[in-house]
């Protein structure tokens, strides 16, 4: 490991991750400590400007509640969230958000985001919730706002954090970060007296649909690794619903958006039949009360009508585009003209749909001689994923606000886990579903005072052993090392009883999770048996992730994203073994547990990692309402 | 559709210290390949289509051919971006050509001033309002819950 070198960096905060929910954490925590003397630091695998799940663009802010309107309050926004999520969230975490997302989205707008406007002057909203963007360039606009209040400086591109650093006298207080640079022989030190992890959710754990060149075609990106979840796991941070995977819904293949198309332009989808699912599944979802009376349907029964429509042979399930467009230029008032005028506009705002933020969508649509306004377009339930931030729950437990949580949910500093001074925000934070890119922003803001105030009050420089640093390091390169000693024993490098390369290491773990896990070959259903065997074989996928393999820095950031997967797939697995019901159908189905257990399971599942013992600790946590 | 790099336009971005592609792509999947001077994508199968090196490319050397393994050939998705907004040109397999333009930012390139013109509304870092707050949320006061 002579030839690269350490780089050690002194901070207060550091920043992991350069998404929606870190560009927040920087713009406010870096307000917060030049007015007390401290400093932040942000490390990001890629380069800010287009870097998170907002890299391509987005078409609409998904979570603004118009509150200075009269339009929502944030009691309605708890209400909605927690009937979509099946009664499962820290209406704490959801309420905070509310009460201040509108603020960052104002934010946005003055730093140059197009928002759509009517001729008042007021936002356009997709639905209750959404308002339209012209999209193309929001994180650009919201990383520049973060660079400009961080100075370049203080910022490191295309440096992979590996894994957290626990402070020497106090094993649960966080001292840093190690990582190294996906482009130089470096190996990066951090040390801070707070980190706030903000590395996003995690892609390509199960098997997608598409294996081939669209592998990389996932809904959510695919440099999204479950950095998030591994680091914090494995420096003892407890865990909530990580069984809570999300399946998104969406045009076939390319996994353009729905909402749109749904919620704006109020179009059906109907099976092979012409059947509108939800009508034909109406009854089914009764299973689920009291959630399946409320309006608007959760998500995850939506996605069982569809699923069961289509696992019943029923399909393809259609998006009728074309009925959608005729019924809105039939009732626009005035001539052929003013009705040609406007579906000239419904087109126009079809399209910028995709390309603002799924251009292959586009793509797909040109490539089958799709116009939206002539023929529908098929749509299907994807392969999970893990995220706090959408209509799913994955993440960290972690401290309420202290003005408005129960005492049940504080312990500290708003956003911090159970590890001192280790934050989190966005896709990080567990139990709090539905903020997207604008609460996700919101979150980091949130955290990012917080981390602030807390170092105010542990101003104790962090403490790691230097043998400690050496060990990580030797464990950072070893695939590297693993690949050139062992290289020269076939003739061909992929090949090789000494090594697994990192692309066959995600193979073995997405067949595992697909078949045994609940991914869609098997209609996203399991058991405890499949469970116990799916762990089993787990089990030697972690054995012999000692045995990964890389030629270079690219490869051995891949072998390393691949760790980060297999531990994110070992807490999900665990928690789904411990969930003996089926809460989130269209998600999730227990088929030795096939119904909702309200007197049971009405609860949140927690899990810890122990990092002393290497045990794993399974928990139920009480969700207690703030909002009636 | 994964990215590729056209030969004959590429210049490898020679006069900087890397190329435009290998600096923005997301994924760490440009790389250029310095004997022949040309950048490639080095794992197709990793590339979300985000089209971030198609936007930054100052040659216009990088398109997109559709995932081979669902999408039929033939069809195109060109961007043309601007510093406030984007032209974009969609090939139907058919033949058919649609064009859309649409802004993509008020402020000029660089202007994001992170706190904009608000407020500061208090110094406590105890106090749950943020930086900008209550001023930028067009209130008098932060939310608490109703009971």
């Amino acid at each position: 490991m002579d030839n690269f070198e350490t780089v050690e960096v002194n901070t207060d905060l550091l920043i992991v991750g350069g998404g929606m929910a870190a560009c927040g954490a920087a713009v406010e925590a870096s307000y917060w400590a030049k007015k007390n003397g401290l400093k932040v630091t942000l490390v990001d695998k890629a380069a800010m400007e287009r870097s998170g799940a907002v890299a391509m663009g987005l078409s609409a802010i998904n979570t603004y509640i118009g509150i200075k309107d009269g339009a929502n309050t944030p009691e309605d926004f708890v209400k909605y969230v927690r009937n979509d999520q099946m009664g499962t969230v820290r209406e704490d975490l959801v309420y905070d958000i509310a009460r201040h997302v509108d603020s960052t989205v104002h934010l946005f707008e003055k730093w140059g985001l197009p928002i759509w406007k009517d001729e008042k002057g007021n936002y356009i909203h997709e639905g209750r919730w959404q308002i339209m963007i012209n999209g193309e360039s929001y994180k650009v606009i919201v990383a520049e706002a973060a660079k400009n209040a961080l100075g370049m400086d203080n910022i490191y591109e295309r440096v992979f954090i590996v894994n957290l650093l626990r402070d020497e006298k106090d094993p649960n207080k966080i001292a840093g970060a190690v990582g190294f640079s996906v482009r130089e022989n470096k190996f990066y030190v951090f040390k801070a007296k707070a980190v706030i992890v903000a590395a996003g959710g995690a892609v390509h754990i199960f098997r997608p649909r598409s294996t081939g060149e669209g592998l990389g075609r996932a809904w959510y990106p695919p440099w999204n690794s479950g950095s998030s979840y591994a680091t914090m796991l494995q420096a003892g941070a407890e865990m909530t619903q990580m069984e809570s995977r999300f399946i998104p819904t969406r045009f076939k293949d390319g996994y353009g958006p729905v909402g749109a198309w749904f919620l704006l332009f109020k179009s059906r989808a109907t099976n092979a039949f012409g059947e509108d699912y939800l009508q034909t599944q109406a009854e089914e979802i009764k299973k689920w009360e009291p959630y399946a009376s409320a309006k608007p349907v959760p998500t995850p029964l939506r996605n069982h009508q569809m699923i069961k429509e289509l696992s019943e042979g029923r399909g393809p399930v259609y998006m009728r585009t074309e009925e959608a467009i005729k019924k809105i230029t039939d009732t626009t008032p005035g001539t052929d003209k003013d009705k040609k005028k406007r579906l000239k506009e419904l087109e126009s705002e079809a399209w910028e749909d995709f390309l603002d933020m799924t251009i292959t969508q586009a793509g797909l649509w040109a490539s089958q001689n799709i116009a939206p306004e002539e023929k529908p377009s098929e749509i299907m339930a994807s392969e999970p994923y893990f995220i706090g931030s959408h209509a799913s729950c994955a993440g960290a437990w972690v401290s309420g606000p202290a003005d408005i949580a129960p005492k049940e949910y504080t312990w500290g500093y708003n956003r911090m886990s159970t590890v001192q001074g280790l934050f989190t925000a966005g896709d990080g934070v567990g139990a709090s579903a539905h903020k997207f890119s604008s609460g996700s922003c919101t979150e980091g803001r949130i955290a990012g005072k917080s981390a602030i105030a807390y170092i105010k009050d542990h101003p104790g420089s962090p403490s790691v052993a230097p043998k400690e640093i050496d060990a990580l390091k030797e464990r950072t390169y070893k695939p590297l090392k693993t690949f050139e000693q062992f290289k020269g024993l076939s003739s061909d490098s992929n090949i090789n009883p000494n090594y697994i390369r990192p692309k066959m290491f995600l193979f073995r773990l997405n067949k595992i999770m697909d078949e045994y896990v609940g991914g869609t070959s098997m209609w996203y259903t399991t058991n405890k048996p499949m469970l116990e065997r799916g762990l089993e074989l787990l089990t030697f996928l972690k054995e012999d992730s000692e045995k990964l393999g890389a030629e270079n820095l690219h490869e051995l950031m891949r072998a390393w994203e691949n760790y980060h997967r297999l531990w994110t797939a070992e807490v999900h697995l665990r928690h789904v073994m411990f969930r003996e019901e089926t809460r989130y159908p269209g998600y999730l189905y227990r088929s030795d547990f096939p119904k909702i257990d309200e007197a049971n399971w009405k609860v949140f599942v927690n899990s810890r990692w122990d990092p002393q013992t290497g045990n794993w600790q399974m928990s139920k946590k009480p969700v207690i309402k703030i909002v009636e | 559709m994964p990215s590729y790099v056209i030969t004959e336009k590429c210049d490898g971005c020679k006069a900087l210290k890397t190329t435009a592609c290998q600096y923005i792509c997301p994924n760490d999947l440009m790389v250029l390949d310095k004997e022949k001077m040309k950048a490639y994508n080095r794992e197709p199968e990793m590339c979300w289509e985000c089209y971030s090196c198609v936007k930054m490319c100052p040659q216009q050397a990088i398109d997109v051919r559709g995932y081979a393994d669902f999408v039929p050939l033939g069809a195109s998705v060109t961007p043309m971006r601007g510093s406030d907004n984007i032209m974009w040109t969609v090939k139907f397999r058919n033949g058919t050509i649609k064009r859309f333009k649409f802004p993509i930012r008020t402020t000029a390139v660089g202007e994001a001033k992170p706190y904009a013109e608000y407020k500061p509304g208090t110094d406590d870092l105890r106090s749950p309002l943020l930086a900008t707050e209550p001023d930028s949320l067009g209130l008098s006061q932060l939310s608490v819950p109703k009971k």
